[in-house]
């Protein structure tokens, strides 16, 4: 298989096969030992090279995260063939954009009515959680074509609160 | 000994008095609202009731529920742990009333440094000191200007009401003065009912350095070392460290003895911390009383071999002090880490949330009060605090290595933890070097490099990938701003294979 790999906005290609219980692993072209196993659900140990590596993933409803020791990187992967993926970052200044709650909460304020004009980083509703009030920002300048919640609402990570267009 | 004792309060420092209370021998009852259920503290307790909905107001802050369930179990005695209750001294009015202990200082000692000028009064007649400036509120903007000419610029306007940084303004210059005053005094009264404002001269960066004292019910008082605490962000304290590299013996007897004097002025009886503020030429100055446990007190318990909890309990049944002040030695140090479900990548905000997996440290010197378990939801009505991780060794080196290898294997699946940040701190030449103030958080994280290529990255994308092979039904990535294009319907939940297949037909 080979992957698109993003680490902390850096991209790399992995090719990684399993054959017969052996890894096969190429890194950007360079062919590197590794062996690895899950310890359990979202731990693995690595061995590369003879050096052992703990790798934890944090996963929440956004986004991934990995930890090796002690270190945290942000995590992205895609399939090659898939061409949109690779593209998306020029193509989401364009159409419209979904606002998604960054944590559970509450929302507890709905600035801005549907319709209303809207300026990139203005703030269109905002989201308590833990006594802490964080307020959704708008990600283009556009106008707010749905309102989705209602004030009052409990959220999860990662459910639409909006969208601008 | 109290047979029974109730704990007015949840998470990790509920787990902690209930332990106290198991190791004396002593029945624990827990109380919890509707979504503290399966919260930690009501497994561990010998007894638990329910009190109520979510909002704290009808929970854990509803002294007439708290007292009802007090009377219902039998509880001698109600100990309210830090936050909520805990420095409320109409709780213990009524908890004296109805005949059942207030494990803490009296309702008159708390009154007394409720207010910021009525305990600057009164610390003033004991010969406290304090931060030049006005121990009464001002009346008009001239009478602001006239003292701030006598203290000279910059000073600090701050209500007396106040906490959290709320009705507080930092003036240059007499020109500012008055369009602050008037702002510190509107802001005073929106957040706290109550628009006095005092003036103080301003301390550029400080250091937040505080005593912990013990007092019983004989008159008995004494000081148990300091505690930097200087590491906060957004006035919330982050990382504490005992003894502070600053304070030298004949520093920490003279904090030590002031604490002492603020406490016998109050009348102060059982566990207390009198904060400083001190300066760069570490003059040291009376901030505030705290009448309660703190929750960095198990540093001062590694460095003393005291258990606090224990002593509160003690004091609080009428016990006398069992050691005197030249009994009480400090050996070794301690740092504290406070683990918050904060977001890093969006700017330390709350997260909670289910906890999918928990792999907690252990080994030498490490100690972990927790409210945490795996498979548990963080409840997004409370404060962030999950957990605190305490390095302990026989100098600041050993206990800061002891720390690092241990956030090494610390993990938190699910939601977001603060945990890296003290990767971040632990790692900072200006940490080690116990360069520390009231600023130094904000500037680490305003001055943090963001470019972190390293051989580690590439392990990362390896094992990127080996997760995917291995357990191919899991998440793939996401976006990770709090915005997704529409056209991405992906989730965490869907594989990306699947997506890849999807778009492969459109």
């Amino acid at each position: 298989m080979i992957y698109d790999v993003r680490i902390e906005g850096k991209n790399y290609r992995l090719q990684l096969d399993r054959i017969e219980g052996r890894w096969a692993c190429r890194l950007d072209g360079r062919e590197i030992s590794v062996d690895a196993i899950m310890a359990r659900p979202d731990v693995l140990s690595i061995l590369v090279a003879g050096k052992a590596y703990e790798i934890k993933r944090e996963r929440t409803a956004l986004d991934t995260h990995l930890w090796v020791g002690s270190e945290r990187y942000s995590a992205e992967l895609r399939d090659p063939r898939s061409l949109r993926s690779r593209k998306s970052g020029a193509e989401d200044e364009k159409g419209p954009r979904k606002l998604v709650a960054p944590m559970p909460g509450r929302v507890v304020r709905i600035l801005l009515r549907e319709r209303d004009q809207v300026d990139a980083g203005r703030g269109v509703l905002v989201v308590e959680a833990m006594k802490m009030q964080n307020e959704i920002k708008s990600p283009k300048n556009g106008v707010v074509q749905k309102i989705v919640v209602a004030e009052g609402a409990n959220v999860n990570a990662g459910d639409v609160l909006a969208i601008v267009e | 000994m109290f047979k029974k004792i109730l704990i007015a309060n949840r998470g990790e420092i509920a787990v902690r008095i209930i332990r106290a209370c198991r190791e004396m021998g002593i029945t624990s009852v827990a109380v919890f609202s509707d979504v503290d259920r399966a919260s930690l503290h009501v497994r561990k307790a010998d007894e638990a009731y329910h009190i109520g909905l979510p909002a704290a107001s009808e929970s854990y802050l509803n002294i007439t529920k708290i007292l009802d369930v007090a009377k219902l179990s039998g509880a001698e005695a109600i100990h309210p742990g830090y936050g909520f209750l805990s420095e409320n001294a109409t709780f213990a009015s009524a908890c004296e009333a109805a005949g059942i202990k207030f494990i803490g200082p009296t309702a008159a000692s708390m009154e007394m440094m409720g207010s910021k000028t009525r305990a600057r009064q009164q610390m003033e007649i004991a010969g406290v000191p304090f931060v030049p400036g006005t121990s009464r509120g001002l009346q008009s903007a001239a009478e602001g200007e006239e003292v701030a000419a006598k203290i000279g610029y910059p000073v600090m306007l701050k209500a007396a009401a106040g906490g959290g940084g709320k009705g507080m303004r930092l003036v240059h210059s007499r020109g500012e003065l008055k369009s602050a005053l008037e702002a510190a005094q509107s802001e005073a009264q929106r957040s706290f009912g109550d628009r006095e404002v005092y003036i103080e001269k301003a301390i550029i960066n400080p250091r937040h350095i505080e005593m912990q004292v013990l007092a019983d019910e004989y008159g008995n008082t004494v000081y148990l070392g300091e505690r930097e605490c200087s590491i906060q962000r957004r006035h919330q304290k982050v990382l504490e460290e005992a003894p502070s590299a600053i304070v030298d013996p004949e520093m920490r007897r003279a904090m030590g003895e002031v604490a002492v004097r603020v406490a016998k002025a109050a009348k102060y009886t059982n566990a207390g911390t009198v904060e400083f503020l001190v300066d760069q030429n570490k003059n040291f100055y009376f901030l505030e009383m705290n009448t309660r446990l703190q929750v960095e007190h198990p540093v001062t318990e590694l460095i003393t071999g005291l258990d606090l909890v224990h002593l509160q309990i003690r004091i609080a049944f009428g016990e006398p002090l069992p050691f005197t002040q030249d009994e009480i030695k400090i050996r070794g140090h301690a740092v504290e880490c406070r683990i918050y479900a904060e977001d890093p990548d969006n700017n330390y905000f709350p997260s909670p949330g289910k906890i999918t997996l928990l792999l907690a440290p252990s080994g030498p010197g490490i100690r972990r009060d927790s409210g945490m378990y795996e498979g548990w939801n963080v409840p997004i009505d409370y404060d962030p605090l999950l957990a605190k991780l305490i390095g302990y060794g026989t100098d600041r080196e050993q206990a800061i290595s002891r720390l690092q290898r241990a956030l090494n294997e610390y993990f938190v699946g699910g939601i977001k933890t603060n945990i890296s940040l003290f990767r971040l701190i632990l790692n900072d030449p200006d940490f080690h070097a116990a360069k520390l103030d009231t600023g130094y958080l904000d500037r680490l994280l305003s001055n943090r490099k963001t470019d972190r290529v390293s051989e580690n990255a590439e392990i990362a994308a390896i094992a990127a990938g080996v997760f995917a092979v291995l357990d191919p039904g899991s998440a793939a990535s996401q976006n990770g701003a709090g915005q997704q294009s529409i056209h991405d319907e992906k989730r965490a939940d869907s594989a990306w294979k699947e997506i890849a297949r999807r778009e492969a037909l459109q």
